[in-house]
């Protein structure tokens, strides 16, 4: 990563979900018109039109829970995953960072819609896993690589002064990094893992592709055997909305209660 | 101070370079137990480089620095047991600014001396008390003034019992105002006999506590002697100009 000049100024838009925080008050305002605007909207159409909606709602649960599950799988992996490449890449071994390094640019580069066709059907050769698992693989090596470069953004934050008095004080470099450096990058890297977190439950919507019977597969199925596409795509993007708002909330109080007790 | 005391510190001909620029040029000097020695000069002179080196914050290109019997450059030695014995004071503090001040002190004497940790905590507590600072034990650093964080930063290197103390610069970050209370603890180190090494720009302070003042520049050593001479009458012309632009 080229270093920029300081006189540099660089505008640097995530793509991911903006996490509310209360200064903002535009987006925190948008926030509760959108969350609880979605609950009002599904509630009414469930008793004022309970035709087609309320069999739609009793369809689609299942769904709900196998996203939730493959979300929260891939994140948990890909956070072991991302740390390991986050750490490989400020290594001062040349083939520990040269390896983690390559991970994390042949991973970037690649479409996660190919990597998810790639793995299941290049795992599917040699070994014979549930569909839910190779999801759950794809999903996480793909953003362990994204995770990884969050990870050394947030090790690399802190002042090279706290490693250093962590040394002079005869702790080896890894304990330095397990009681004095990762407690810090952890504060550092919660917004923007926040904010991938929600990015993969986006993107999770992709392993409907393969037979994993997800929210929008489930609404697929639901809705080509029924026609009635608009209404149950209406359902879809609402619950997926609902799903990320309330975790982009969660994930905001989580950081409200870690900067508390500073 | 006498000189039959066993050598503590002991720098020969030590050179480092940054590229093509030469930060130490040749090195050498020796810090006896119990000795107090200030290295003063100006500003890239290479004073804080050498005393980084003496704990392997840096490395040297060439010499050797023997402390406490322990080659600091042989790969063969475990450099944590060098650091073990040599405390170290920032100019930046560098508390860990996740613990609170009891737990920057407990936590090297738990991990490190493996002290169980109500023993780590006595120690703690009788340091705190010691540098005046008891009653912010449960604080977080943030929430102390300049001054009590760097007496915080000497608590912490003093639990780990050290055999030598080097400072780098510690009062240059403070408010003047808050200088004074650090010095203060800083003295009462000197009087109770522990060995020091201190990088300063305080030249009271160098004349009341140091054994002796070595002056650099342009990592060199220009000037080596004893706090009267060197501040009354320095022997090279680039001493005389320091002192002349500072006092």
């Amino acid at each position: 990563m080229p270093q920029n000049p300081t006189n540099h100024i660089k505008i640097d838009v995530g793509e991911g979900a903006a996490i509310p925080v209360k200064s903002d008050t535009g987006l925190f305002t948008a926030w509760r018109i959108a969350f609880f605007g979605a609950i009002l909207t599904c509630l009414y159409l469930a008793f004022v039109k309970p035709e087609p909606y309320r069999e739609i709602f009793q369809f689609i649960p299942d769904g709900i829970l196998v996203t939730f599950k493959v979300t929260v799988g891939a994140i948990l992996l890909a956070s072991i995953i991302g740390l390991i490449a986050g750490l490989g890449r400020i290594s001062g071994n040349r083939i520990i960072n040269g390896t983690a390094s390559l991970y994390v640019e042949v991973i970037r580069g690649i479409p996660l819609l190919v990597q998810i066709f790639y793995i299941y059907y290049a795992l599917g050769r040699f070994v014979k896993i549930p569909d839910m698992f190779s999801a759950i693989i794809a999903m996480a090596v793909c953003y362990g690589a994204y995770l990884g470069e969050v990870f050394r953004a947030g090790i690399q934050s802190i002042p090279k002064g706290q490693m250093e008095a962590a040394l002079s004080l005869g702790m080896t470099r890894g304990q330095a990094l397990r009681k004095v450096i990762l407690p810090q990058a952890f504060r550092v890297v919660l917004p923007p893992i926040g904010n991938e977190f929600i990015a993969l439950l986006k993107d999770s919507s992709l392993v409907s592709i393969i037979a994993v019977s997800d929210l929008l597969r489930r609404g697929r199925e639901y809705a080509s055997e029924t026609f009635s596409y608009f209404e149950t795509y209406t359902v879809i993007a609402l619950i997926y909305l609902i799903m990320t708002l309330f975790f982009s909330k969660l994930i905001s109080l989580m950081e409200e209660r870690l900067n508390a007790n500073r | 101070m006498p000189t039959d005391r066993q050598a503590m510190i002991e720098i020969s001909g030590v050179s480092k370079f940054f590229g093509s620029f030469q930060a130490l040029k040749n090195i050498s000097f020796t810090v006896r137990d119990g000795e107090k020695v200030v290295i003063i000069g100006p500003s890239g002179s290479g004073k804080s480089t050498i005393l980084r080196s003496i704990n392997r914050l840096e490395t040297v290109d060439s010499g050797s620095i023997i402390v406490d019997g322990m080659n600091v450059n042989d790969p063969k030695v475990d450099i944590c047991k060098v650091r073990e014995e040599v405390g170290m004071v920032f100019q930046s503090f560098n508390l860990f600014p996740h613990k609170t001040v009891l737990e920057n002190l407990t936590l090297a004497q738990t991990v490190v001396r493996k002290r169980p940790f109500d023993e780590a905590k006595k120690v703690s507590m009788a340091l705190l008390e010691k540098v005046g600072i008891a009653e912010k034990a449960a604080a977080y650093p943030a929430k102390l003034s300049g001054g009590q964080q760097q007496r915080v930063a000497i608590a912490r290197s003093l639990a780990m019992n050290p055999k030598a103390i080097l400072f780098d610069e510690p009062t240059s970050a403070l408010d003047p105002e808050m200088i004074g209370e650090v010095l203060d603890v800083m003295k009462t180190l000197a009087r109770e006999g522990m060995t020091m090494v201190v990088v300063t720009h305080e030249m009271g302070f160098a004349r009341e506590v140091a054994d002796r003042v070595i002056f650099m520049d342009h990592g060199s050593i220009v000037e080596e002697g004893s706090p009267e001479h060197f501040f009354t009458a320095p022997t090279h012309e680039r001493a005389k100009l320091f002192l002349s632009q500072i006092l």
